[in-house]
């Protein structure tokens, strides 16, 4: 048993409060998806599903999931190698040039996301990659780059480089070696970073809000112009469904990065 | 031509193998995001000719001056309440066994996982007039009228520190985490209070976590967008705004350049004065 202070009972109360501010939007999102009312009322009303169903059966909202989507697994699918090879390098080389190549990947992170926004909106003004796809996709793919690079720079850490140089030593190519002995054993940390990015494209509202347009406008920017008209209670379906899918997300990002410490 | 060593011609074809594995995500970065605030800063300074007019209203408009001001009253508001709110709670993470710890950081790390979005969304419907904690709050007749909660600076505050408080809490609980436990029982067998050690030992050595803590969310809120516009009902003009009205309003591209400049400078001076005391990778959460 620790000592039990008034201190440490203030530090527990003011702790499990942080908690509750914490946890409590997180945990309302649900209910009120469920509920018959524009809002959740209280006491509240009956059971409901009718938010799903518009969400469902609302062409438009269809067609902002369909390419969400579409971006997201695009932008995985161009990250990850990029970040892979630019972690690895990162590790390997000895030039003085690549810490500032890795400051450089970190950039997304560092510059605020709404001049990030409005600077690539300028940049695709005069290329005409303004409410298109291709632009849509590549600008996630910058966003999403910190988090591979960051994850498996990680990965690289606890790999031990001299492995892959016994596999050279035996005759085996950079290339065969990289993907025979190095890419097993950081496999979970570049899975986990594709997820990251995932999520991050999944998740991205500002620099879509200013590039994109038409009919291909991610869910994230509906969403965005539903919340500041009015807000349309089949937010709360959708907001449920994307809390579910990224959380299930990162479960298995982070038991796949367990698993690689353990 | 000199007679080539073969070491160093390998060595060169080893950096040239580096710098092509590199290159992909680069001119990534190099197009996506140093082209265009490159561009940004070329047109805040350039308009039909060198002009310095865009800088001049930034600092000299009301607007643009009310705005600055406000956003870094609102950063300043949400450090400290993070820092009051994530310090106990990092601290407690950080003197409880393991699995207690493993739980609490886990409902940390939670919401961050949560679309900023979703999260507006649930501020709202929580905080509304006819939200949650306005109904409840009427139900046991605690209020007869609903308290303004949101669509002002209150709610954009509230919103803003749940979203930021996990920046916070992790490179608190990270710095805690390497304090030896041995000093705390060095200063009790002194004969020191537990809270003279916590003052005097504890507290001194969380310093650079407080430090990496308040510099994350001090600058991630100084670039906020989407709370501040969705809670904050249009009076908490705070600057990223000022940068989407200027160009989707007003098509005013150079003063919304003008004033993407002066917000960039502003961050890169901080992490520039923070990188003298601590490294930029612990602000950055890598290490």
């Amino acid at each position: 048993m620790m000592r039990i202070s008034p201190a440490r009972i203030a530090l527990y109360a003011i702790s499990a409060l942080v908690l509750v501010y914490l946890i409590l939007p997180v945990l309302i999102i649900a209910p009120i998806s469920f509920s018959s009312a524009r809002f959740l009322t209280f006491p509240p009303p009956s059971f409901s599903t009718r938010w799903y169903q518009q969400y469902f059966t609302n062409p438009a909202w269809m067609q902002a999931t369909r390419v969400t989507l579409t971006v997201a697994l695009f932008t995985v699918v161009i990250a990850t190698p990029c970040g892979v090879a630019a972690a690895y390098a990162i590790s390997q080389s000895k030039l003085r040039i690549m810490r500032v190549v890795h400051m450089a990947l970190l950039l997304p992170l560092v510059v605020p996301i709404i001049i990030t926004a409005v600077g690539i909106f300028f940049v695709y003004a005069k290329v005409g990659l303004v409410a298109t796809m291709p632009g849509l996709v590549l600008a996630n793919v910058m966003l999403g780059l910190p988090y591979v690079v960051i994850s498996v720079l990680a990965g690289l850490q606890s790999f031990d480089p001299a492995q892959e140089m016994v596999a050279r030593s035996l005759g085996m190519n950079r290339l065969r070696s990289f993907f025979a002995v190095t890419l097993p054993q950081i496999k979970s940390s570049v899975v986990a970073g594709g997820i990251f990015a995932f999520i991050s494209a999944m998740d991205e509202t500002i620099v879509a809000l200013f590039i994109s347009g038409g009919q291909y406008q991610p869910l994230t920017k509906r969403m965005f112009t539903a919340l500041r008209d009015e807000i349309d209670p089949t937010i709360g379906a959708i907001s449920t469904l994307m809390t579910a899918a990224s959380f299930l997300l990162v479960l298995l990002a982070t038991t796949r990065q367990k698993r690689k410490v353990g | 031509m000199t007679v080539s060593d073969p070491s160093q011609k390998h060595q060169r074809r080893e950096h040239g193998l580096m710098l092509a594995l590199v290159s992909p995500a680069l001119l990534v970065i190099l197009l996506l995001i140093v082209l265009p605030v490159g561009w940004l800063a070329w047109q805040s300074i350039y308009h039909d000719g060198f002009t310095l007019e865009n800088y001049r209203r930034v600092f000299t408009e009301d607007i643009y001056w009310r705005s600055f001001a406000l956003t870094f009253e609102i950063s300043l508001a949400v450090t400290l309440i993070a820092l009051l709110l994530g310090y106990p709670l990092a601290y407690l993470a950080n003197s409880v066994p393991k699995a207690w710890s493993i739980l609490i950081l886990s409902l940390v790390v939670l919401p961050f996982w949560t679309s900023v979005l979703v999260r507006a969304y649930a501020w709202l419907a929580l905080l509304q007039r006819s939200g949650v904690i306005n109904q409840f709050l009427r139900y046991f007749d605690v209020i007869s009228e609903p308290l303004a909660l949101v669509h002002n600076s209150f709610g954009t505050v509230v919103a803003t520190v749940h979203i930021l408080l996990p920046f916070m809490v992790l490179p608190l609980y990270a710095t805690m985490q390497k304090i030896p436990g041995d000093l705390m029982q060095a200063g009790a067998s002194l004969g020191a209070s537990p809270s003279l050690t916590f003052f005097r030992v504890f507290l001194p050595l969380s310093l650079p976590g407080v430090l990496a803590g308040c510099t994350m969310v001090f600058v991630l809120c100084l670039g906020f967008y989407i709370t501040p516009e969705l809670l904050g009902g249009g009076r908490t003009v705070m600057v990223s705004m000022l940068v989407s009205r200027n160009v989707e309003l007003y098509n005013q591209f150079g003063a919304a350049s003008a004033v993407a400049v002066v917000l960039l400078m502003s961050v890169l001076a901080i992490f520039f004065v923070v990188s003298r005391f601590i490294s930029l990778d612990r602000v950055l959460g890598q290490k």
